[in-house]
């Protein structure tokens, strides 16, 4: 597939001057809403994650009247709530150099310097905004005995500043911000619209007013509109079929919006977690994640040679290789996590995997046990440890665990800017469902301080600019943009059911998730990723002819809800790896064998690729337009990352 | 491995509801329960008929979205452990299997093994949370909290809101669910103000929602895969026979 060039792209709403007094002043500039035209604007809030929950909740606290959506049977059920390790919060507590500045600093880094600063520091300068109203709100953090807050670092960082409680901190954040929506839904603020789905977005004269909805349990596609609509439906990490998200994540709402204008920024930049259980059968249906903290104490390695039979505990020391020890001598077991995963592919591409299929390796704390007790290692990892052994029946304090990576996270999202407004005008995304602010690649416990800073603090206060020129003009029922998008949609729904063929909908997504995991996950080459571009479209094609979906519209159809986003995975998947391909150049977590350094590090191109690829929908099948926004660095000077 | 799956099948609130018999056979001890009933679904959608509706999202135990009664108990035979997390080497082979939605007159059956349980949601709109508008919340650490109560408020608030306490229950009672939240909240200092007015405006709402009141049998915290303890009901309690001496009255309505 191709692309064509477009206009570059550039954001209007960036502001300038002094960095650290960049978000003050764009708020001074922002228009505000009297409190009392507050109660006559209406925003559609779609998604009660933690970005979509903080964000309708503060809507609701200033007065505007919101709607709210989520497919789940209530709002605290989204995939937020399965977040484990923890929140990123610049307070310094620990009076270990951290500062405001060094977590903006960490994460443009970390991202691979393809991040706007300015929206980097803005997050980094909320971050201790959020500690302190999830406190307020009765989220029950991990304290020390004096009473304070407890912190611990995470994913490699060298100061002490993620806030966490237990393995359970997206559960306990999503739960004070749900808490924070039921009180504003009892207030009369917010009304909620559980297990429904959002299908299509409707845009009249150029505006973004309204969506188009099925309620699951009764089939009824219905349109609602509003002043604004704020998408907060979170990652598309799904796509791979097999990942860590919930089983019910999808990019309907993102991509429909993408097909109605809205550009789809760096859809390539996919984050691969190092651990997690690996698969153990065709069965699979999901991935689960073993926190990263466990690398603190484990030792990762596998058989030296590939013939190796031994049970593991039989295996001596000269024949193993600990391979991450071995090649990145000061960093060892903790890398960063595409370094991690990546090594964990090539030794089982080298056939020293270990388990079913050969695709593991041993994560082992016989050692950690000998050197601290088994009652230490189980205080640490108790809980984790338990999961384990519930899901792969093995007993991790016997036996050296096995992991392998998974896809974990999308770093690409619908392209906003700096008020966090898309393409098209009144349509606001944040959260994970954003490109977001993580550049090439995420800092573990940064996409929960993203989609609170999004949700509770950014948003709410950025949005106020556009609904300052509101209401604007009712949208009746009879309005032929509002017709035809629902007309859509039910059209959609019956041609999935019409279809009647012999393939079921898992089948098709299986078959799509290997194909990209194989040719766009850890590693991408041109070749493999010019096969999935041929194969993908006959996939689709296929689909379309062959898919069975059984029942009927009418009444709840799981089926029916799973075909509709294979149905955009198959077209989203065609844009990723085209982004994929287009970007030669290796960066975070897009790593292309052609780019790479004498060490087989990802190895980035600035003179070409420092930009933001955004892509402009022009037809399913048509070449897209690729609009880019480049992107400078006044504060943090691009370097080459070695971990060696 | 194989089993006889009965499962309860029902197209909707009016239709009266049957268990249908199933085999499932090639089952590998490493599936999940609900893997197993993604193969079983697999296969009737290929066969032409309707798969088996249930609810589920995470997979991993900490959305309280999955919730199935198996073999007459909620979420199954393990203890401390959602349907999602039960795994088929728990079962023997050749077993049969008897799989029904949750039982509760709060919670009407949607379809198959799916019920609405929005009344859960209700009992917290009733108070379920500390009135803090965005923005207006005090430094961190302004208020220290005992470590001994963060992790005891850490405790009750890990509950998942599945609703196993009330299909458990003899008595449909959701006692459990909202003493969890009760004493969550009641032990910060954070959540003191607002203590009295939202144990009595909770149990009021919980007594509205349909749900039964609590005698005690404890089958509730027997099948909390979070293992939510019974004395949070005697805290609860407390607290409404507390706020009820202070005469402090519910919040107006
Ligand atoms: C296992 C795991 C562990 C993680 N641990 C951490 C961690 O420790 N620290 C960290 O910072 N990050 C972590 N992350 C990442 C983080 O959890 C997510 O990025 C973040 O929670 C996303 O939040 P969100 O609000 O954007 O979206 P979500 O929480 O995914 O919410 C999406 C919402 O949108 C709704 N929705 C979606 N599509 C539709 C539709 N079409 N119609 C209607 N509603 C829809 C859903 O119902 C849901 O309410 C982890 C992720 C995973 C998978
Ligand atoms: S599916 Fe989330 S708890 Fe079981």
């Amino acid at each position: 597939m191709r692309y064509d060039e477009g206009e570059p792209l550039v954001d209007r709403a960036a502001p300038d001057g002094p960095l650290e007094t960049r978000w003050e002043r764009a708020r001074f500039g922002t228009r505000l809403v009297n409190p009392a035209n507050r109660r006559r604007l209406r925003v559609i809030v779609v998604g009660t994650g933690l970005a979509g929950a903080s964000a309708a909740a503060t809507l609701g606290e200033l007065g505007y009247r919101v709607s709210s959506f989520c497919y789940q049977d209530s709002p605290r059920r989204a995939h937020s709530i399965a977040a484990q390790g923890g929140i990123n919060a610049a307070k310094n507590y620990r009076n270990d150099g951290d500062s405001v500045y060094r977590l903006f600093y960490d994460t443009v880094k970390g991202g691979d310097f393809r991040a706007r600063e300015s929206n980097v520091y803005r997050l980094a300068e909320i971050s201790t905004a959020i500690i302190d109203q999830c406190v307020a709100q009765g989220v029950p953090f991990a304290r020390e005995y004096g009473g304070l807050l407890d912190t611990r670092s995470f994913g490699g960082a060298q100061v002490s500043r993620t806030f966490y409680a237990r393995g359970q901190t997206g559960q306990q954040l999503l739960l004070g911000a749900y808490q924070a929506l039921s009180r504003q839904i009892a207030a009369g603020t917010v009304t909620m619209h559980p297990r429904t789905e959002m299908l299509d977005l409707v845009v009249v004269d150029g505006r973004a007013r309204g969506v188009v909805i099925r309620d699951l349990v009764t089939g009824e596609v219905s349109t609602h509109t509003a002043d604004a609509v704020v998408l907060a439906t979170g990652g598309y990490g799904n796509v791979f079929h097999l990942s860590t998200n919930a089983k019910g994540c999808n990019a309907t709402a993102i991509w429909r919006a993408h097909r109605r204008g809205a550009l789809f920024a760096n859809p390539c930049y996919t984050q691969i977690h190092p651990t997690c259980i690996p698969v153990s059968g065709d069965h699979q249906s999901k991935l689960t994640l073993m926190s990263e903290s466990l690398r603190n104490d484990g030792r990762v390695w596998v058989p030296v040679d590939p013939d190796e039979r031994r049970a593991p505990g039989d295996i001596p020391a000269e024949d193993r290789d600990y391979y991450l020890e071995r090649t990145y001598p000061s960093f060892g077991n903790l890398v960063p996590r595409d370094i991690a995963s990546r090594a964990a592919k090539k030794v089982c591409d080298d056939g020293r995997g270990v388990g079913p299929g050969g695709l593991g390796v041993y994560l082992d704390f016989a050692d950690a046990i000998d050197r601290l007790g088994r009652e230490a290692v189980e205080t640490r990892y108790g809980n984790l440890f338990e999961m384990y052994q519930r899901i792969t029946g093995e007993d991790p304090y016997q036996v050296p665990m096995r992991i392998y990576p998974a896809v974990h996270y999308t770093m690409g999202g619908l392209w906003v800017d700096y008020d966090l407004q898309s393409t098209i005008p009144g349509l606001f995304v944040i959260g994970e469902a954003n490109f977001s602010d993580h550049g090439a690649n995420r800092l573990g416990a940064s996409a929960l301080m993203q989609g609170l800073a999004d949700g509770y603090f950014v948003l709410p206060n950025t949005i106020a600019g556009y609904l300052a020129d509101g209401p604007f003009p009712e949208v009746t029922d009879a309005h032929p943009d509002l017709v035809a998008a629902r007309s859509d949609v039910e059209e959609r729904v019956r041609r999935l059911l019409s279809v009647e063929g012999d393939r079921t909908v898992d089948s098709f997504h299986r078959e799509l998730g290997s194909l990209l995991w194989d040719h766009c996950g850890m590693e991408r080459t041109e070749e493999g990723l010019r096969h999935a571009l041929e194969r993908i479209p006959e996939l689709r094609a296929e689909f379309w002819r062959r898919v069975r979906v059984p029942g009927s519209g009418e009444g709840l159809n799981q089926s029916l809800e799973r075909a509709g986003r294979v149905a955009d995975f198959l077209e989203l998947a065609e844009l990723l790896c085209l982004d994929a391909l287009h970007r030669t150049e290796s960066c975070g977590g897009h790593f292309r064998a052609e780019s790479q350094t004498p060490d087989g590090e990802a190895l980035r191109r600035d003179d070409e690729f420092a930009y933001v690829a955004a892509w402009e929908y022009t037809g399913t099948g048509t070449p897209p337009l690729l609009r880019r926004e480049s992107l400078t660095f006044e504060h943090v000077e691009p370097t080459q990352r070695s971990y060696q | 491995m194989r089993f006889t799956v009965r499962v309860w099948r029902q197209t909707g609130s009016e239709d009266a509801g049957r268990l249908v018999e199933y085999d499932v056979d090639d089952v590998s001890p490493d599936m999940s329960f609900l893997e197993m009933l993604d193969v079983l679904n697999e296969r009737l959608t290929l066969r032409g008929e309707e798969p088996v509706a249930f609810d589920h999202d995470c997979r991993e135990g900490i959305c309280g979205m999955c919730g199935l009664t198996i073999n007459g108990v909620a979420h199954g035979p393990r203890r401390a452990t959602t349907t999602c997390q039960l795994h088929m080497r728990e079962f023997t082979d050749g077993d049969t299997i008897v799989v029904e939605p949750w039982r509760a007159a709060p919670f009407p059956v949607v379809r198959d093994l799916v019920v609405d349980r929005g009344a859960l949601d209700e009992v917290v709109r009733a108070g379920g949370y500390v009135s803090v508008s965005t923005g207006s919340a005090p430094e961190a650490h302004a208020t220290p909290v005992a470590r001994a109560d963060a992790d005891k408020a850490f405790e009750s608030a890990a509950c998942i809101g599945c609703g196993a306490c009330v299909a458990a229950c003899p008595n449909g009672s959701a006692m459990l669910f909202t003493a969890a939240k009760v004493t969550h909240l009641g032990r910060l200092p954070q959540g003191a103000p607002e203590r009295d007015t939202r144990a009595l405006d909770m149990l009021a709402a919980h007594d509205e929602a349909g749900f039964g009141g609590c005698t005690n049998t404890g089958e509730c915290t027997a099948v909390c895969p979070k293992g939510i303890p019974l004395a949070d009901i005697a805290q609860f309690n407390q607290d409404v026979l507390r706020a009820s001496l202070r005469g402090a009255g519910g919040r107006p309505a």
